[in-house]
């Protein structure tokens, strides 16, 4: 078990190097003359040069690159150009609000999920098409453009919830709800059609087992069957599933956080892409690389627990 | 050596798949939601390309005086926060939003189905790469990259859709090489090598045309999300200002949410409906293949309850017994009539007017090859039968009870307590996510009402009286982890964990080695002596009638042919069938001749008159 988790790890480590090459030589060579973009068209020559060499920019790309990983192992990733706040403080006061946003989004998802998912493959009819309809809607309407509809019916017209802002939960947790739940609600929609599915196909197919048959005969009533042993056999599609929607929720926090003027990490990102501030754009590859890692590994842990076979091997 | 069958042109062989692909989308156009989406489709694509023919306005003409405009006769939908024309921006974002999506699904589509095509025909490798592109790209969020592309190259709509292509090319990839490696396989590409096609030829004559189809679905799918994307992108004011598409409008008429929310509305009606539309196409173009691939599947998969309609009911052949049968009848099976639904909407019968009586301590065989009907008839007894079977005639008198009326919830009582089952295929009959220990335990706890730690007790002693060297091991075990003897014995102890009155067992040694079937054998007929049960066996196999059976009914065609006791029919079967049957044991038993092959088989053949 330990040896599974230290080479999931490993392999984390590694996928987080690729991540951090590739996307440091892009942003590096890619920038154009960076100093130049920070002083603004009316600096002189001069002053371009000092900056560039104040900042290190004109070493060789690759001893830039073994600064930053030398520091990135002692937690500096260096400094915002434009506001000069460290990378990790600006990261890291908004990576809270985005987490619990997605983790609650995470939870509704897995929660509706397994509820209309069972339904629709146990009692079909009515409940089927209305999760059929909900995967296509679910599919094909982005998030953000959800949460706007969202703002426009339950914020403004019925005034439920607040349009716009964001309160902690350890502050208010009424206030939290509050601000949260259109946010989950939008984030969670496109999250619940695809695992809806995904669950409504895998309880289909767990149910066409001999084992349900032979379960059957020994007289166990049918809502344990079904909640006990089919569900549990057709969690581990539905999990592979969850693993991979989790980092489109990542990115569709970005921009629903927007639409919510939501203090996360979307504002930071959008910041950072618009100054083109490289050591912040580079500090959010990491933190996303690294959430993305740990909740796949999260999941892998959960399958083996699910998938005795998985669990031994 | 090549015979007259190997020549066979490929082009031949494939000939039916292609058919069937061409027909396909001619079928999707008798489903209307999938012409409302083309139509609507066809509308965008048309708008976008006639621009700036329908346009009354230069999209980027701002016009200070008409800043947030209602509609009027000069903008008929209005004026944006810049004062720029509402439809004319409408309708040339139509063609860049659409162009945008475009050279992201080219891009992917280029990248993707090239490199699955290489990956897939050509090596381990590539493959090996790829998988290592894919997992990379997998590992961070789409917007995030682009976010990060977006501060190098800037709010160029083209640059980012093209880098956005790129990582969706694995969509594209996955696909292609899953459709190759599946048909590199086939035979008739083999055939096509051998015939001396190129590489190149096969490619595009195979395997294309294999995944063509799922291609076109794919499209649609990688579209929408570029669409998606793309608008998102532009949504959050990342775009280029002198480029006008749906998103850009979007991002406008948000920050006018509170004075024009109108101006919001158009851009997401275009973008929500394209959307929609192109999931739908998706999903009809999807349904329609797999409903095209349907049948060959189902064939292969259920286990058919098999035609057996038709032929007048003969006269069922009884023997009598040389005695007054004795002892308490314990299931009375009148006239059971089985069906299906069938696809005309009618009934299908499996199962015809089935009579049986079994008695306490009375093994009873139901005899016949498969799709006879046995274990329909031995299903409908626990009224376990396949999803859409029903009991449509008859009656299953059991402890005073009729089962084919008796509720859900009462059935539920007296399965696995007064009536077991023992299924054919022991190690697909256990749960794989539990351990045998709490399968075997938790009935006992439901039907006995007993503590776990006294159902664990009892299950370790049932272990270990059905003959399993280490009960404690065993119960601690997952089924994978024990072999198929092993799983068939603890299935056996699950059935009689209750003490039930009687035992159905469904070919309970068909699955299993030679050896180990007959100390199987002998378990069962212990057991059934200890415990004194009625029990129904279904079985193709006379052997084992003759070795545990003490009555035998012979099923054809879901109706029983002859019935009585064994010894009278082995001795002197009077049906032709029970005779063929038991003709078919005899030969069974037979050793063979040495195999005859083709080659030197002393049939004339025109090279052997030539020799």
């Amino acid at each position: 078990m330990i040896a599974f988790i230290v080479r999931r790890l490993l392999t984390g480590l590694v996928l987080l190097a690729a991540i951090t090459t590739f996307g440091f030589t892009l942003l590096y060579l890619g920038g154009g003359d960076i100093a130049r973009k920070i002083l603004g068209e009316s600096a002189d020559a001069q002053t371009v040069a000092q900056k560039s060499h104040e900042l290190g920019l004109d070493r060789p790309v690759l001893a830039q690159y073994g600064d930053w990983v030398a520091h990135a192992f002692s937690g500096d990733f260096g400094s915002s150009w434009f506001t000069g706040q460290t990378v990790s403080a600006a990261i890291f006061s908004r990576l809270s609000v985005t987490l619990s946003l997605v983790i609650g989004t995470v939870l509704v998802v897995a929660v509706v999920s397994v509820v209309l998912g069972v339904l629709a493959a146990t009692k079909r009819g009515w409940i089927d098409k209305v999760a059929q309809l909900l995967a296509i809607l679910g599919h094909a309407i982005p998030g953000f453009l959800f949460a706007v509809g969202l703002v426009l019916f339950f914020a403004l017209t019925l005034g439920w919830f607040d349009p716009t802002g964001y309160v902690p939960f350890t502050e208010d947790p009424t206030g939290w709800v509050k601000t949260v739940t259109l946010p989950v609600i939008a984030l969670a929609l496109g999250g619940i059609a695809n695992v809806t599915q995904q669950i409504r196909g895998a309880v289909i197919d767990a149910l066409r087992n001999d084992y349900v048959r032979t379960l059957r005969s020994h007289g166990i009533p049918e809502r344990r069957v079904i909640l006990k042993h089919v569900l549990r056999n057709a969690a581990g599609p539905a999990l592979a599933v969850l693993a991979v929607i989790f980092v489109g929720l990542l990115g569709g926090a970005v921009i629903v956080e927007q639409v919510f003027a939501i203090p996360g990490l979307g504002q930071v990102a959008v910041q950072a892409t618009t100054q083109g501030d490289i050591p912040l754009v580079m500090g959010l590859l990491v933190a996303t690389g690294v959430i993305v890692i740990v909740f796949n590994l999260l999941v892998d842990l959960a399958q083996g627990w699910l998938n005795p076979k998985v669990r031994l091997s | 050596m090549i015979s007259p069958a190997h020549t066979t042109d490929p082009e031949i062989v494939v000939a039916p798949r292609d058919a069937s692909k061409v027909s396909l989308f001619r079928r999707v156009l008798r489903n209307p939601l999938a012409v409302a989406s083309m139509g609507f489709l066809a509308i965008a694509v048309i708008t976008a390309l006639f621009a700036h023919f329908l346009a009354p306005h230069d999209p980027n003409t701002a016009v200070i005086q008409n800043v947030l405009a209602p509609p009027n006769s000069e903008n008929l939908l209005g004026a944006d926060g810049a004062g720029r024309d509402v439809l004319s921006r409408l309708i040339f974002g139509a063609q860049f939003s659409l162009a945008g999506a475009l050279v992201a699904l080219l891009t992917s589509m280029i990248i993707g189905v090239s490199g699955g095509l290489l990956a897939g025909y050509f090596g381990k490798w590539i493959d090996t790469a790829w998988t290592w592109v894919i997992s990379l790209m997998m590992a961070l969020p789409t917007i995030i990259v682009l976010l990060a592309a977006r501060a190098v190259v800037g709010p160029s709509l083209w640059l980012s859709m093209l880098i956005f292509g790129v990582m969706l090319s694995p969509a594209f990839f996955r696909l292609v090489y899953a459709s190759v490696t599946a048909v590199r396989n086939e035979l008739y590409v083999d055939a096509a090598r051998v015939s001396g096609l190129g590489d190149g030829r096969i490619i595009a004559v195979h395997i294309l045309s294999v995944v063509r189809a799922p291609i076109v679905i794919q499209s649609a799918i990688v579209g929408g999300i570029a669409l998606a994307v793309q608008s998102g992108l532009e949504f959050l004011g990342l775009g280029d200002i002198n480029v006008p598409t749906w998103g850009s409008m979007l991002s406008d008429g948000f920050t006018n949410l509170y004075t024009s929310p109108m101006l919001i509305l158009w851009p997401a009606l275009a973008i929500g409906l394209t959307l929609i539309s192109l999931t739908l196409l998706a999903n009809s173009l999807r349904d329609e293949l797999e409903r095209s691939n349907a049948p060959r599947k189902q064939r292969r998969k259920a286990k058919a309850p098999a035609a057996t309609e038709a032929e007048a009911p003969s006269e069922i052949i009884r023997h009598e017994e040389s005695g007054a049968p004795d002892g308490e009848v314990v299931l009375e099976v009148t006239n059971l009539s089985v069906g299906y639904p069938s696809p005309d909407g009618g009934l299908k019968k499996v199962v015809h007017d089935v009579s049986l009586t079994v008695r306490r301590g009375e093994v009873h065989g139901l005899v016949g090859e498969s799709g006879s009907g046995k274990t329909q008839t031995a299903w409908s007894i626990l009224r376990l039968l396949p999803e859409g079977g029903k009991i449509v005639g008859g009656s299953i008198h059991f402890q005073g009870r009729d089962l084919a009326k008796v509720s859900e919830r009462d059935m539920q009582k007296i399965r696995g307590r007064s009536i077991a089952y023992i299924p054919q295929e022991p190690m697909s009959n256990l749960d794989p996510s539990f351990t045998i220990g709490s399968q075997l335990v938790e009935p006992m706890q439901i039907q006995l009402g007993i503590s776990a730690k006294e159902a664990k007790e009892r299950a370790l002693s049932l272990l270990a009286r059905v003959g399993i060297p280490h009960p404690e091991r065993t119960f601690a075990a997952y089924p994978h982890e024990v072999s198929g003897g092993m799983a068939q014995r603890v299935l056996i102890a699950g059935a009689i964990s209750c003490n039930p009155d009687l035992l159905i067992a469904d070919e309970p040694t068909t699955a299993l080695d030679v050896t180990v079937q007959a100390e199987v054998l002998d378990l069962l007929r212990d057991l059934q002596k200890e415990f004194r049960m009625a029990v129904v066996l279904v079985t193709h196999n006379f052997g084992v009638v003759a070795d545990l059976c003490d009555r035998v009914s012979v099923m054809r065609l879901g109706r029983i042919v002859e019935t009585g006791p064994t010894e009278p029919i082995f001795e002197s079967p009077r049906h032709p069938y029970t005779q063929e049957l038991l003709g078919a044991i005899l030969s069974e038993a037979e050793p063979r001749g040495p195999l005859v092959t083709a080659g030197n088989s002393a049939s004339p053949s025109p090279k052997g008159a030539v020799r």
